[in-house]
């Protein structure tokens, strides 16, 4: 579904991402993993297409159809979303009629009919009991006054209403007491399915525990410089990225 | 990034779509200002006496001060030649119309492309209106059915004739010739505009409405608008304006004046879009506009909403005079600025009675190279006991290529008075316009989701059909202005 190859990024002349590649199916997990600055969040924000990152080489695409050629709106709808590590206020805004925007240009693009405003707000009901998320939220300016927790939450609810085929969780995790993280990872858990992908970048592999990646991938200093399966994160959590940065023997390449 | 941007600037170009002419047959006097012209105008409109001599004083009163055109506010043009200005412009036809039927199909054509239908069967039920054109009203609709309650509704013009004495009390009692430059210059060539009157303890049952629209080339347009609502009087006006594409510079110059008396309610609602000039600033109506109220009785309440997105100048400041205890005014507005337009604007509040209240939401939006200011006055008397007044005062930036700026001015004299202020600039973040994205939104359609977010406490207080006439406008004159 997802294939990045050889990808290399640039911010400001600083080399980030030195030669990516990954391949992710329908139907898989996979995990990010790698210390701070190891440009996880900068692999996200490529797939999404974030303004001020140069693609200096490589490849990403969706299905066969090249992402990098696209803007960020072209890809969301082409099935990319990603949950934000930092979710911004949109003051004045209401999230339903936010979300009811975006839905209906995502549905206009895959040629289905647009939701009307009695429809549309059906579906949404059904989707809120899914991530427990309070009515009062969804009528709310989009993050505006909400806690850490409540903006997460918010951005699994927006992956539950848009149903994208690649969701991206950018630290999805960062910030949330154990009882959210709980809710967060099971509404990521309840989305995933045969036909859809989950990315999740995280420093921590406590979140792990909750939503099963099928594969763990480390990245350090723009390298992915161990793959494995979930039993890496917990390796990892015990030894530290130091064990796999500074690797005593041989030399760790995918 | 740069070309898409370049795309989206092309779609400004055809941005502004009342920019057509009228072509039509028009009674046009000759350039310039002096006492010829002014007589000219008031014969044209056979004017009795008394006004023509208010119109003389007034431009004596010009004639001083001509040479110290004010510059105090933060916007930059030519000197405006006044001797280069035609001051009375009007569709040729019988002076006076009987009804609908007599007035030229051009014109109607002309308003019904502007979306306003004069035929009265065809409006929307609930709204009269009031039709500018150049000098002259064109038609007032549902004067009949407002006079069975008492209500006046007519143009200025018919006002000086039928109702000389209601003209003569309330005309530049609220705005004297002596007020500012512009208000001078009015009072000495205004043309034509609203009057309107409701009488004791009646709510006017539709909205009245004034659409100005400025046609021949090299004219300015110089209303004049009073709105008088007697005790308990209740009345909701809004007006709108619009004038064709051309590469000079037009002024218009008007002076709304507004008069509550005991327990009376106005509403004042504009939505301004004069031509703004091309993306390189040329042309566009420069508007040098004088509006004020008057709270006079006690309870009385006048509130002003503005959305403001055309000209090339914008230099107004709807105010309110609290003069009855207990008396109430507000402002509510919405300023834009793209390309390269220039704004000033805010408002006066003038706290004299006691518990007067008032309250003031500024939603400034700079695009382009535009620039965007924000002037408030709030004035608490030493007899104003118990003044309370609330300012919001916000600004947006677009782009890194604008200017937003705001002059407030507090003046308290009295110890009970409470006068918030609250202000903030923000930016359209990059964050922002990328979240909107990531979910799908087009990044024009993600501006104007964060600009209409961002101004959704000033369109509440505009009426339903305004409300969303004003979204749609804000999103015409934004496009394209990520650059």
């Amino acid at each position: 579904m997802l294939s990045v190859k050889n990808l290399f990024v640039k911010v400001e002349d600083k080399e980030i991402l030195k030669g990516i590649n990954l391949e992710v199916k329908a139907g898989e997990v996979h995990a990010i993993m790698g210390p701070n600055g190891s440009g996880k969040s900068t692999l996200a924000n490529v797939i999404a297409g974030k303004e001020g990152y140069e693609v200096t080489g490589g490849e990403v695409t969706l299905n066969g159809t090249d992402l990098l050629d696209m803007n960020p709106e072209e890809r969301a709808r082409e099935g990319v979303f990603l949950a934000f590590q930092y979710p911004v206020e949109i003051p004045g805004v209401s999230n339903a009629t936010f979300l009811k925007t975006a839905l209906n240009e995502i549905r206009k693009h895959k040629g289905q009919d647009e939701l009307d405003a009695l429809n549309f707000l059906k579906y949404m009901k059904e989707k809120m009991r899914v991530v427990g998320i309070d009515e009062k939220l969804i009528n709310r300016p989009v993050n505006q006054g909400f806690s850490g927790g409540e903006k997460k939450r918010n951005e699994i609810f927006q992956l539950q209403m848009l149903q994208p085929t690649l969701a991206v969780l950018d630290e999805t995790d960062s910030g949330l007491d154990i009882d959210a993280l709980k809710i967060v990872s099971a509404g990521v858990n309840s989305f995933r399915s045969k036909t859809n992908a989950v990315i999740v970048v995280t420093h921590y592999q406590r979140l792990l525990n909750y939503i099963v990646p099928d594969y763990v991938h480390v990245l350090v200093n723009g390298k992915i410089v161990k793959s494995g399966g979930k039993e890496l994160a917990l390796e990892l959590e015990e030894k530290g990225y130091d064990w796999i940065s500074n690797p005593k023997g041989e030399a760790v390449a995918v | 990034m740069s070309t898409e941007v370049e795309n989206v600037e092309e779609l400004t170009l055809k941005e502004y779509k009342y920019g057509f002419e009228t072509d039509i047959e028009t009674d046009v006097i000759p350039k310039g200002l002096n006492e010829e012209i002014i007589k000219l105008i008031s014969s044209k409109k056979n004017e009795p006496e008394w006004m023509l001599e208010w119109r003389l004083k007034a431009y004596k009163h010009w004639l001083t001060i001509m040479d110290n055109e004010p510059s105090w506010a933060n916007i930059k043009h030519p000197k405006v030649d006044f001797q280069d200005i035609i001051y009375y412009a009007a569709p040729k036809k019988k002076p006076e119309l009987k009804s609908l039927d007599e007035v030229d199909p051009e014109l109607l054509k002309t308003f019904e492309k502007l979306g306003i239908s004069l035929q009265e069967q065809k409006r929307l039920t609930g709204v009269a209106v009031d039709a500018v054109f150049d000098s002259v009203s064109v038609t007032t609709t549902f004067q009949e059915e407002l006079s069975k309650l008492g209500i006046i509704f007519c143009s200025m013009s018919e006002a000086i004739k039928n109702h000389p004495e209601l003209v003569k009390k309330y005309l530049g009692s609220v705005v004297p010739y002596t007020d500012n430059y512009y208000a001078a210059l009015n009072s000495a060539v205004f043309s034509d505009g609203s009057f309107c009157f409701i009488p004791k303890g009646v709510r006017c049952p539709m909205e009245l409405s004034t659409y100005f629209r400025i046609n021949t080339s090299g004219t300015g347009q110089f209303e004049r608008t009073l709105l008088i609502a007697d005790g308990g009087g209740y009345v909701s006006y809004l007006e709108g304006c619009t004038a064709p594409v051309r590469d000079e510079n037009q002024l218009h110059a008007a002076v709304v004046e507004l008069v509550a008396h005991d327990n009376a309610t106005i509403k004042y609602s504009t939505v301004q879009n004069w031509y703004p000039g091309d993306k390189e600033g040329n042309g566009g109506i420069y508007n040098f506009v004088t509006k004020r109220g008057a709270c006079r009785g006690v309870n009385s309440k006048i509130t002003w909403t503005q959305v403001e997105t055309g000209s090339a100048i914008t230099w107004k400041y709807p105010s309110c005079i609290l003069q009855g205890d207990n008396s109430i005014g507000e402002f509510y507005s919405v300023a834009v600025t793209n390309n390269k337009q220039q704004a000033d604007t805010g408002t006066k509040m003038i706290h004299l009675g006691k518990n007067t209240k008032s309250t003031i939401v500024s939603k400034g939006i700079s695009a382009g190279k535009s620039n965007n200011s924000y002037r408030g006055l709030v004035r608490v008397h030493k007899n104003a006991a118990n003044a309370r007044n609330f300012t919001q005062c916000d600004s947006l930036l677009i782009g890194d290529r604008c200017g937003a700026h705001t002059f407030p001015y507090i003046e308290v004299c009295n110890k009970t008075a409470k006068v918030e202020h609250e202000a903030t600039t923000s930016k359209i973040g990059e964050d922002q316009l990328f979240y909107l994205r990531q979910r799908g939104i087009s990044q024009e359609d993600a501006i104007n989701m964060i600009v209409n977010g961002y101004c959704k406490d000033v369109f509440r207080e505009l009426p339903m059909e305004f409300a969303v006439e004003a979204q749609k406008l804000l999103s015409i004159s934004l496009e394209g202005s990520v650059g």
